[in-house]
């Protein structure tokens, strides 16, 4: 059988198309984004993939699909959960006609997420079985694993990849795709089962604690959890992608690697520990399966040595093993160069043509407290703008802006908040601000897709991830049947237009006020204009250019003689003409090339 | 044919670097090794740094490579490249692209670039071999900047002996088909670069 190169993600999709699939929601999160892409791009015509307005009608819809006798999977990033916790904790109680598993993409290091969480605890806390492959065949193997489990079970069933399985690639099988029923039968009519209310859910909570003791058995015996036996004086028990740095660093110990992390084989752990001298737990993030091992009454080292905080790469296992004599210095790969002393740091930077530069441009000069949101958006907190003052969660922006204005801060505050943002979670706070006579100002920065997870759709556009043309949810009238009375769209490439507006708003006393400013992502519509250039001799190194953060603006080699400081230039690589720093100019020294030749 | 090549991908979000990490891991598997590879991607896309571990081998564990046992560096910028000589091994290799991509911290005057001569010595004191290209200024003469990341993976194949024709077979899958023939001058001449070089 041939071998196909796969990231988790893709593995995933097509564990997705081989399980027998027919239902794929979720919402854009990274690591998790690219699983639906995945499914819509190549097996769109077996899985119906939606992303939907945010995880948690994700979870509901894929309920209700699961419900309905459809397999369903559900996708979403560590945070995502959070807000898809609610959905998930009661299909435990019910239960499933088909199998549904919820992917769960976590992100040790965070490499881009606003914390570090271990989604673990969600498999403890709702008592759901949860899989954790280790690289994209197992990704793929484990969604099969996930349904039958799901169905076998009558639960829902957690999988768990990390960003080093969701993007790393590795060689994966490909299998062919279960026979499911083309069409689903009416609606099952089971209240006691599906009908959460208090008394009848009370009988189901006997079902999930007789599952999980059940599911507990299982493991024992589970396909997914296996022990390689070498020296018995070190054993290691872990899980996942650090299954695979153990195996790097230290070659020579007996494993004991969970794919089934929840719940545990205590007959199998404590027959690993039974076989060796010492046992370490070594897993990323929480204690969570050495907690459970300790209350096992076994002694393991495990969080004395490997940190909570960030991944456990092989260079930490490494460093820690020597220190801790686990592992000779000789056999260890010690780094021959240093990291050069003083490297100018690179920090993320909206891209040259960005539609929000402009409205960090100005509330960076007008020096405005500003609550900010998850997107690109964020960029806005770091230099030159550095124009965003808190940040916390999907939706967060425009609850902060209501709570500094109930807390009385003299000044007047603005939200930042994407449009797909908006959509996930801003509307419920937006619609308190108008209910509880809350004053401060709303700007949706509108760039018609959701940029920074990979461009995904949301329902203010007017496609979807299944549909080349879809019903489009316009967003200023929405805000307007919300009660905001001071309401304005600008184009977001017109810096006096996006001032203008902003003023308006700021000066807005009797409510909330909501400014959109309208601009494509330069990363879905490119501009085809023309490279900007910088007249050298106009220019006078002010250096208001500058402080539009572009990436395309640098400093040319030629000095102003006056003030000793170095000309602006534009890197023509990188300008895509979007006109905004001809328009900051304050001596008209930049120029669309064909002026500046004239 | 090497038993194995462990390969850091650095560049800076946007100048196409994850394609190319694609690129190396699908050639890698085509020229019968196990390959794995891991990209860091999310906000960095938008022109941060970005690194990305490509390996080939047998039985691979890790798609992580410890710091210090890199074996080759294809650096799309030069400053990212020095970001990378941790990771190098001292008999390491480099194929590295002159064109300098500008951090904020510096075009607002709060750090200073590197001098083309600070880069060339730190690196070349790094590891055996370094080679310069100008990648960029190429692929705008063949028609456009797009086509720099299949300039250098041009040069870097150079380096392996893996038939070209598994490199274009490649390339030339993982590109739409009408800029075919673009990025088939780019691939070619970006190997001319370092076969002229080596000869």
């Amino acid at each position: 059988m041939s071998r196909v190169l796969l990231s988790g993600n893709e593995a995933i999709a097509r564990g997705a198309y081989e399980a027998g699939i027919q239902v794929a929601t979720g919402y854009p999160g990274t690591p998790s984004s690219e699983i639906l892409r995945e499914i819509a791009a190549r097996y769109g015509n077996d899985i119906y993939a939606e992303w939907s307005t945010n995880e948690k009608v994700a979870m509901d819809a894929a309920a209700g699909a699961a419900y309905s006798g459809r397999r369903t999977l559900v996708t979403t990033k560590q945070v995502g959960m959070n807000v898809l916790a609610d959905a998930l904790l009661y299909t435990v109680y019910t239960g499933v006609e088909a199998g549904l598993v919820v992917v769960t993409a976590d992100d040790p290091g965070m490499f881009s997420s606003q914390n570090e969480q271990d989604n673990r605890w969600y498999a403890r806390l709702a008592k759901i079985p949860m899989l954790e492959p280790r690289d994209s065949q197992e990704a793929k193997q484990y969604i099969l694993a996930g349904i039958e489990l799901s169905e076998r079970f009558d639960t829902p069933v957690l999988l768990r990849t990390g960003m080093r399985v969701s993007h790393s690639k590795s060689g994966v099988e490909l299998g062919e795709r279960a026979e499911v029923p083309k069409d689903v039968g009416p609606f099952v009519r089971n209240q006691t089962k599906y009908v959460c209310t208090a008394m009848w859910a009370k009988l189901r909570h006997p079902v999930v604690e007789r599952r999980i003791v059940e599911l507990a058995e299982y493991a024992e015996t589970s396909p997914y959890n296996r022990i390689d036996w070498g020296d018995r004086a070190l054993g290691i028990i872990t899980s996942g992608v650090t299954s695979n740095y153990v195996r790097e660093v230290f070659p020579e110990a007996s494993v004991l690697t969970l794919g089934m992390t929840y719940p545990l084989p205590e007959r199998m752990i404590r027959g690993f520990c039974d076989g060796v001298e010492r046992v370490m737990v070594i897993e990323e993030l929480d204690p969570f399966l050495e907690e459970q091992i300790r209350a096992m009454g076994l002694e393991v080292t495990g969080k004395e040595l490997f940190p909570p905080c960030d991944e456990l790469l092989p260079d930490t296992l490494q460093r820690i093993g020597i220190d801790a004599g686990l592992l000779d210095e000789a056999d260890a790969l010690i780094p021959e160069n240093e990291l050069p002393a003083d490297l100018p740091p690179r920090t993320p930077v909206l891209c040259a043509g960005c539609p929000h530069r402009s409205t960090y441009y100005w509330l960076a000069k007008m020096k405005i407290p500003v609550a900010g949101d998850i997107g690109c958006y964020n960029l806005g907190c770091l230099p030159p703008f550095n124009a965003q003052h808190t940040m916390g969660c999907m939706g967060a922006s425009v609850g902060v802006l209501h709570g500094m204005s109930i807390a009385g801060v003299p000044e007047r505050g603005v939200a930042t908040i994407g449009d797909s943002t908006f959509f996930h979670s801003g509307i419920p706070a937006l619609a308190n601000m108008v209910h509880n006579r809350s004053v401060g100002v709303t700007i949706i920065m509108d760039n018609g897709t959701t940029a920074m997870t990979g461009h995904q759709d949301h329902p203010g556009t007017d496609w979807s991830l299944h549909e080349k043309t879809a019903p489009r949810v316009p967003i200023e009238p929405l805000v307007r049947a919300l009660g905001v009375k001071q309401v304005r769209t600008v184009n977001a490439f017109d810096i006096d237009e996006v001032k203008a507006g902003l003023d308006e708003a700021l000066a807005y006393e009797d409510g909330p006020a909501v400014l959109i400013t309208e601009g494509p992502c330069v990363q879905v519509s490119r501009p085809s204009l023309e490279r900007y250039a910088v007249d050298t001799e106009a220019c006078i190194a002010c250096g208001t250019c500058f402080r539009l953060g572009c990436p395309a603006i640098i400093r040319s080699d030629v000095v102003h003689e006056p003030t000793g400081k170095r000309k602006a230039a534009i890197d023509t690589t990188q300008c895509v003409g979007c006109d905004l720093c001809r328009q900051v100019c304050p001596v008209s020294a930049i120029h669309r090339p064909e002026e500046a030749v004239q | 044919m090497n038993d194995k090549a462990d390969i850091l991908v650095a560049g800076v979000g946007g100048q196409g670097t994850l394609l190319a990490s694609d690129i190396l891991a699908e050639v890698g598997l085509r020229a019968g090794y196990d390959s794995k590879k891991s990209d860091v991607l999310g906000l960095s896309v938008r022109g941060g740094s970005v690194l990305s571990h490509v390996r080939w081998g047998t039985d691979i564990a890790s798609p992580v490579v410890r710091t210090g046992g890199m074996g080759y560096m294809l650096a799309f910028e030069p400053l990212e490249a020095l970001r990378g000589v941790p990771l190098m091994h001292a008999g390491g290799q480099i194929v590295c692209n002159t064109q300098p991509v500008s951090p904020i911290s510096v075009s607002s005057g709060e750090a200073a670039y590197p001098t083309r001569s600070q880069i060339e010595s730190t690196l070349e004191s790094a590891v055996s071999t370094v080679r310069f290209i100008d990648a960029t200024q190429l692929a705008v003469e063949i028609g456009t900047p797009k086509v720099t990341n299949v300039v250098m993976l041009g040069a870097f194949s150079a380096l392996f002996d893996i038939d070209a024709s598994v490199w274009e077979d490649v390339v030339l899958g993982r590109v739409p088909e009408k800029y075919a023939e673009l990025n088939r001058e780019a691939f070619r001449r970006g190997r001319q670069l370092i076969r002229e070089d080596t000869a």
